[in-house]
């Protein structure tokens, strides 16, 4: 007989799960649920004058030609972000994890770009890309490519999905590199014995076997992209020029925070929650079936 | 989401800040001043605190002018308002469309039983804020109005008299030429594009921004901001860009940078950047002087508008601690304070008592070119045009125009199509403000 320790109360399990509880509570629905009261709002800044108004605000948006500029933006910026940063970094975890000589110096300074905060990615990026000062762009300069990410849309999308890389690579490089170490040595041998050649071996034994941690870092890349985004485009092109990198997440910000339309704001937060909503929906609704675990 | 911690942390913040001395009324007076204004701001808050004992003065720095507005309206949400917070000239219909949030000063200084003259202060810089009636409803504090800059080190580089900057548009056209032809990198460029080059552009020339006296008269206006005159101002210099007489140096403040590292030999810029540029270029090497006008728009200069910041004072506090916030206000207006605040910082003092003390105390002997911005200010009576702007949503809509302009300068758009599309969006959010604010 195997003795069991049960606790027989019924409300201890909810005790013991209501610090957690209320911490979901105060600090995710209570909010969240304000953002949605506040989308169906119309009111001056001091919150004086407020008014009921349904789905106005949600209507003034999709009319608004610059909110369908910023999803396209936030398309292309997150497609570049994740496709780009995941590709690079198990690039490199496949060559850090080879035995070469140093390689746990090589694995350190990998790691390093993610102690980096987004605004202060930014700020470096911007000295290093700046059209009259910087050391990159005058570099670009030299070889012919007249920088100008101020002016010129496309380089200034360019600056901010390179940074957005470069800051998330790290994380994405840890990931596969663990990922990469927990396959069994005895599995890539025996297809070596086999016959298999080093690309042969990746694509079918390293890359299926490492399916579940590329998708974690899928979902994780594209929320990053989406929201934790923000400190690189404010500090670097803050949407400009023009509204070329204007993604929705620094739109909610702008629009809430420089031009007080909180209204229009809470409106936008509320579909980027459902857009991330859906999204991670469907990566684990279609995606996560061809996973291997 | 960020709107309730930001409650919650300003809120904190302003506990902790009440529960300092307590026999003293204590007045929270949050700014936007960092840096040297910082310290200039708080050393005033520190002096009036000496120069009496029943109220004391707590000057907060809360980060830049959107931050501190934001800071203000969360903790005036939270039934935590400070007494005095500083916004910025663009916030200024906005503050006057919180209906029971701001107490105008006309009534508070009424209220308080303190002497208040509105004929004392520097017309464009009392008609900014107050109402189509002439009340006042915020504290001008620190005010600016845009100047010219000139680098005379490289006026003479380039065979042209030092002493002789550019009066009109044109020859700001004909002396960039001859500069860039001499090495320079670029002829001219302007701080804040559209605060300088379309809304003082147009007062300068007597020319509306806005109908109904550039939102005065009400909310239900529409912008004017694509007329032939601005048009053909803003395609000049867009056609000046291609052989770098114009150059564009980004939003906000950042082309100064330009004009500091010698890139660029001239220069619009707020007349409060006077003393960072003198400490960069060296003081006798760089002029001030008024800005250039087209003649063949306007016969002569009228007066620029304002650009800056004033104190507003909100709802909410216990009503004998106002009295306290109008003898601050009576002692920031008062001469001595005015004219120290507008020699340490570039700022147009705000009342005519202040000039006229800076001048007996022989500051724009030892300064020249610093009274070009009061000069400027009051070269003519305003007009309905020149008066200021009133402008609901306009942050932005400054935004909008920093967009189309941006577009024109790399060759996306031509002037007319920017501006026009300038207007037609600018006009949109107008509309919401209206909607709004019924």
């Amino acid at each position: 007989m195997i003795k069991r320790a049960t606790f027989n109360h019924k409300t201890l399990p909810y005790l013991l799960l209501a610090p957690q509880i209320a911490v979901t509570i105060i600090f995710f629905f209570w909010p969240s649920g304000q953002a949605i009261w506040q989308s169906l709002l119309l009111e001056d800044s001091f919150g004086g004058n407020s008014r009921f108004v349904w789905f106005r605000n949600f209507e003034r948006l999709f009319e608004d030609p610059t909110y369908g500029h910023a999803f396209w933006n936030t398309a292309v910026f997150s497609f570049l972000v994740a496709g780009i940063g995941l590709a690079l970094s198990l690039l490199l975890a496949v060559m850090a994890d080879r035995t070469i000589r140093g390689s746990t110096g090589y694995k350190t300074f990998l790691v390093w770009p993610y102690a980096v905060a987004p605004a202060v990615a930014g700020v470096l990026f911007g000295f290093m890309f700046n059209p009259r000062v910087g050391i990159l762009a005058y570099s670009l300069n030299a070889i012919g490519i007249e920088w100008n990410h101020q002016l010129n849309g496309n380089q200034a999308m360019i600056l901010v999905v390179a940074a957005a890389c470069w800051n998330q690579i790290s994380y994405n490089f840890l990931f596969f590199l663990a990922g990469l170490q927990s396959i069994p040595k005895s599995l890539i041998e025996a297809a070596a014995i086999d016959g298999a050649g080093p690309g042969r071996r990746f694509w079918t034994v390293i890359f299926p076997l490492l399916s579940p941690t590329g998708f974690f870092l899928l979902v994780v890349n594209t929320i990053y992209a989406l929201l934790g985004t923000f400190g690189i485009i404010d500090s670097l092109t803050k949407g400009g020029p023009g509204k070329d990198t204007e993604i929705l997440v620094f739109k909610v910000y702008n629009d809430g925070f420089r031009g007080q339309d909180f209204g229009g704001s809470a409106a936008q937060s509320v579909i980027l929650i459902a857009i991330i909503v859906a999204f991670t929906f469907i990566q684990f609704r279609f995606i996560e079936r061809k996973v291997h675990y | 989401m960020r709107m309730t911690t930001l409650t919650a942390v300003s809120a904190l913040a302003f506990g902790l800040s009440v529960g300092g001395a307590q026999a003293q009324t204590q007045i929270e007076f949050w700014h936007a001043m960092g840096g040297n204004l910082g310290e200039v701001t708080n050393a005033l808050a520190e002096d009036f605190n000496k120069s009496q004992k029943e109220y004391k003065v707590n000057a907060v720095y809360k980060g830049s002018y959107t931050e501190t507005l934001t800071a203000a309206i969360a903790a005036f949400r939270a039934k935590q308002a400070p007494h005095i917070v500083q916004v910025f000239e663009v916030g200024t219909a906005n503050m006057m469309a919180a209906k029971g949030a701001v107490y105008p000063i006309y009534q508070l200084m009424a209220d308080a039983k303190e002497p208040f003259d509105p004929k004392a202060y520097i017309g464009p810089v009392y008609g900014y804020y107050s109402t189509t009636d002439g009340k006042l409803l915020s504290m001008p504090f620190n005010s600016s109005t845009p100047v010219f800059y000139w680098n005379k080190e490289m006026f003479t580089k380039a065979g042209l008299d030092p002493n002789k900057p550019p009066k009109t548009w044109q020859e700001v056209g004909e002396m960039g030429k001859k500069l860039v032809a001499s090495g320079a990198k670029c002829g001219f460029t302007p701080q804040w594009q559209t605060w300088t080059m379309i809304e003082n552009f147009g007062a300068w020339h007597n020319k509306p921004f806005a109908t109904k006296a550039n939102g005065f008269g009400g909310t239900d206006i529409q912008l004017q901001i694509n007329d032939p005159a601005r048009v053909k101002h803003i395609q000049r210099l867009a056609d000046w860009g291609k052989d770098k007489v114009f150059v564009y140096g980004g939003r906000e403040g950042k082309s100064t940078a330009l004009f500091n590292s010698g890139e660029c030999a001239m220069h619009i810029g707020s007349s409060g950047s006077a003393a960072g540029i003198e400490k960069a270029i060296g003081a006798g090497k760089v002029g001030i002087t008024m800005m250039p006008y087209d003649p063949e728009v306007a016969a002569k200069p009228q007066n620029s508008i304002i650009g800056g910041a004033t104190l507003w004072v909100l709802n909410g506090r216990p009503k004998e601690e106002y009295k306290g916030v109008a003898k601050f206000f009576s002692y920031l207006a008062s001469p001595e304070v005015q004219a120290k605040w507008h020699q340490q910082t570039g700022y147009v003092p705000i009342t005519v008592a202040a000039y006229e003390l800076s001048k007996k105390q022989g500051f724009y002997e030892k300064n020249p070119g610093r009274d070009v911005a009061v000069n400027q200010l009051t070269l003519n009576p305003p007009t309905d045009n020149s008066k200021g702007l009133r402008i609901g949503n306009f942050v932005q809509i400054r935004d909008v125009v920093d967009e189309e302009l941006e577009a024109v300068w790399s060759g996306a758009k031509t002037a007319k199509q920017a501006l026009d599309s300038a207007q037609e969006r600018g006009n949109k959010l107008l509309r919401d403000f209206e909607a709004a604010n019924k």
